[in-house]
């Protein structure tokens, strides 16, 4: 018969709830959070699968085979705590690489969504518009909780936006706009990038 | 063990090779010529055993090689049959010819440039895992493979870490840390209850626990696959993760990563929980995959997103094939497994190619492509016309074996997901069209913003009669193998349906796999499970 330790599953139960929680977020550091958490809670829960706890798992001649605790269980903790360790440091990487491309902290809405969502054709021009749009947004983030307040002053941008896009006075003057801009490929973050160099 | 050969012994070499050439060419990182020879060596010396491996296992059937001489199920064990065998040939096919395909597009635009020296490396840790997950005879060691391969597919997809890619990276990277937990949850929930991670030792110890812990243990590993399948509404991440990535990364991000969801969600479907539990849902979930994901392709312009769409859209088909656990339906999904693989990664690839000559994929964007190159427009129109299912391509034999599974079953939800399959077909057929009409047919003076470097190439073409410098051979001939290989399909259609049946028969009645493993003591003992398992059902329905 299996016996579990309640305080054990409390924590688990806890530590799942709040990384849930955290991963609905919008802030990635609390999605970071929230993933060490999750992550924790199911090594916790493959603790928990190995039963009562008993003596190191080293065979010893004579010794009542039943007074091991199980070691597969720890096998596989030790492979998921390594794997859990890789992923929250390139984790933590990319969030550090996204602060410096745009000095926001939250998951960025994509813009070739937002295009998709509100315009029946493909035009360089709006899609290079949308780009300004979004880096004016860069203004607030003096304030370090800006980005984390405004996130619905956000979307009112991109809706102005789409709401401009339908007019035909202001989809004449953004084709005489920029030419220079080559086209969709070119990555969101450049010209973030180097408006923040010194 | 039974089956077992000398060659079949070497299978843990699929995975050791590509780990072992990733760490030689990490110390190569400052010569990258040599990083380039050493990763097209390793890829086509793992080819080459792959391709005897199938030979074997063709003949001979499953043979299990456990890893440093512990017995099953207490040790690890590396499985091939004939379905993993088959995918690990297309696999190593495929990675082989976008591997040189890459390297060619790195020769060609040199500012793309970028660390391209953890490319190579990480390029074969993405092979070892999924070849790792296509051998896993145990869940953990499964759940490994996955891991190993995500972790590698993380770096590629954010090779460079532009804006665009950070911020796809980071929602692909969040959603498949989640599934992964999903399914290390359903193993821990596993062990609890059976107190093995073997597949072949669950197979026969899942029967016996209640009807409604087999449930959620099965849901669990439903969703965990599912995701990373992208099966329907669990497939939202994948258009909007994977068409920022390179070409080539995407090619095969596109072609073999979705598909080793798939290969997982069909071992857990007939190994681990045989029988009809949940195939109404499967069958349900399978219709929408088809349907929205056409849909949503049907929206797009960008090429690289209608493609991923089209993608998600024919996951459907191969959840159609494993939910009406048939015989026939399973050989048609093998076979389509093998099919879309080989077709996906190539039109991929063909989008590269109109990028690199056109300099943007969006369909909006783009005209006379087919007076300008028309190589790239054959290379087109064949893997388009071959997604789509026009006859005589294999795709048309993929849906045609689905169709035919579908009208045996001859219930009234195998009618509807039969005919939203030929829908489906056509509306596919719509979107390649479009694209096609729009990118290849369309002339370049109705286009309203085309990108200088197709107007100028259009114009010199024009004036001279003379085409443009032609595209490197390098790009050009990796992806003609991948088109030649799925027009090869319709050739071998006959020796490949055969492959598919039987390793749809394999999978049916378990006992081959089983017997790999464990003896054929096991394999009775679970059959005679299996033979229980409809009365045991007549129980818990009282």
């Amino acid at each position: 018969m299996m016996s579990i330790d309640l305080a054990l599953l409390v924590a688990m139960g806890v530590m799942y709830a709040g990384g849930i929680y955290m991963l609905l977020e919008r802030t990635l550091t609390r999605i970071l959070f929230g993933i060490m958490l999750i992550t924790n809670a199911t090594i916790m829960l493959l603790l928990i699968t190995g039963g009562r706890s008993g003596d190191a798992p080293i065979r010893i001649e004579g010794k009542d085979p039943t007074t091991y605790s199980d070691p597969l269980p720890q096998a596989l903790m030790l492979t998921a705590i390594v794997i859990g360790f890789a992923v929250t440091a390139f984790l933590v990487a990319m969030i550090y690489r996204s602060w410096l491309l745009s000095r926001e902290d939250v998951v960025a809405v994509d813009p070739e969504d937002v295009k998709v969502a509100s315009q029946e054709a493909f035009d360089a021009e709006e899609d290079s518009e949308l780009e300004e749009e979004t880096s004016e947004f860069l203004d607030d983030s003096c304030d370090p909780n800006a980005d984390y307040e405004h996130t619905s002053e956000e979307r009112k941008a991109v809706r102005e936006v789409s709401a401009r896009r339908g007019h035909p006075a202001g989809r004449s003057r953004d084709t005489s706009a920029d030419h220079t801009v080559t086209g969709g490929s070119r990555p969101a973050g450049t010209a973030r990038e180097e408006r923040e160099r010194p | 063990m039974l089956g077992s050969t000398p060659l079949t012994d070497l299978a843990p070499l699929a995975v050791l090779l590509p780990v072992l050439g990733a760490a030689l060419t990490f110390t190569l990182v400052r010569r990258p010529r040599a990083q380039i020879t050493l990763t097209i060596l390793t890829l086509a010396l793992t080819l080459v055993l792959n391709v005897g491996l199938l030979a074997v296992v063709w003949e001979t059937g499953a043979a299990a090689v456990n890893i440093g001489g512990w017995l099953p199920p207490i040790g690890i064990s590396l499985v091939v049959d004939r379905l993993s065998a088959l995918m690990l040939v297309i696999s190593s096919f495929i990675t082989l010819a976008v591997l040189l395909y890459a390297t060619a597009q790195g020769v060609v635009d040199e500012d793309e440039g970028g660390p391209v020296s953890i490319f190579h490396p990480t390029y074969l840790i993405l092979v070892a895992g999924v070849s790792n997950a296509f051998l896993a005879g145990d869940l953990f060691n499964l759940y490994v493979g996955f891991e190993i391969l995500l972790t590698a597919s993380y770096v590629l997809l954010t090779l460079g870490g532009t804006g665009q890619r950070i911020r796809a990276g980071i929602t692909y990277v969040v959603v498949s840390v989640i599934s992964s937990m999903v399914f290390l949850v359903a193993i821990a929930m596993i062990y609890a209850a059976t107190g093995t991670v073997n597949m072949a030792d669950l197979a026969g110890k899942l029967g016996d626990l209640p009807t409604d812990v087999q449930m959620v243990l099965h849901v669990m590993l439903l969703v965990g696959f599912a995701i990373k399948a992208a099966v329907f509404p669990l497939s939202f991440w994948l258009p909007d993760s994977y068409p920022t990535a390179p070409a080539p990364v995407t090619a095969v991000f596109a072609g073999l990563l979705t598909k080793v969801g798939v290969y997982a969600l069909i071992r857990t479907e007939t190994l681990l929980f045989p029988g009809e539990h949940v195939n109404t849902l499967l069958m349900v979930v399978a219709a929408l995959t088809m349907v929205v994901g056409i849909l949503g392709a049907l929206a797009q312009s960008d090429l690289k997103r209608i493609l991923s769409f089209t993608l998600v859209s024919h996951i459907g088909y191969m959840i159609f094939g494993l939910g009406l656990a048939s015989e026939l339906g399973l050989a048609a999904t093998v076979f389509y497994v093998a099919h879309h693989i080989t077709v996906q990664t190539g039109m991929f690839l063909v989008t590269g190619l109109i990028e690199n000559r056109a300099g943007t994929a969006n369909i909006d964007r783009l005209g006379s492509l087919a007076f300008v190159s028309p190589l790239v427009a054959v290379l087109f129109f064949i893997p388009a016309m071959n997604l789509a299912g026009i006859p005589p391509f294999s795709g048309f034999f993929g849906k045609i074996g689905l169709l035919a599974g579908g009208v045996e079953q001859a219930t009234p939800l195998a009618w509807v997901l039969v005919a939203v399959s030929v829908i489906v077909s056509l509306l596919t057929l719509l979107v390649v069209v479009r694209a096609w009409a729009r990118a290849f047919w369309r002339r370049i003076d109705d286009v309203e913003h085309p990108p200088a470097q197709l107007v100028s190439a259009y114009q010199r073409a024009k004036a001279s009669g003379r085409r443009p410098k032609p595209l490197s051979m390098g790009l050009v001939l990796p992806t003609a193998g991948l088109v030649a290989l799925s027009v090869a399909f319709t050739v071998f259609a006959g020796p490949l349906y055969d492959l598919s049946d039987q390793a749809a028969q394999d999978m049916m009645d378990r006992t081959p796999y089983i017997t790999a493993v464990l003896g054929e003591a096991a394999a009775e003992e679970a059959a005679e499970d299996l033979a229980d398992d409809p009365t045991e059902e007549g129980h818990d329905g009282r």
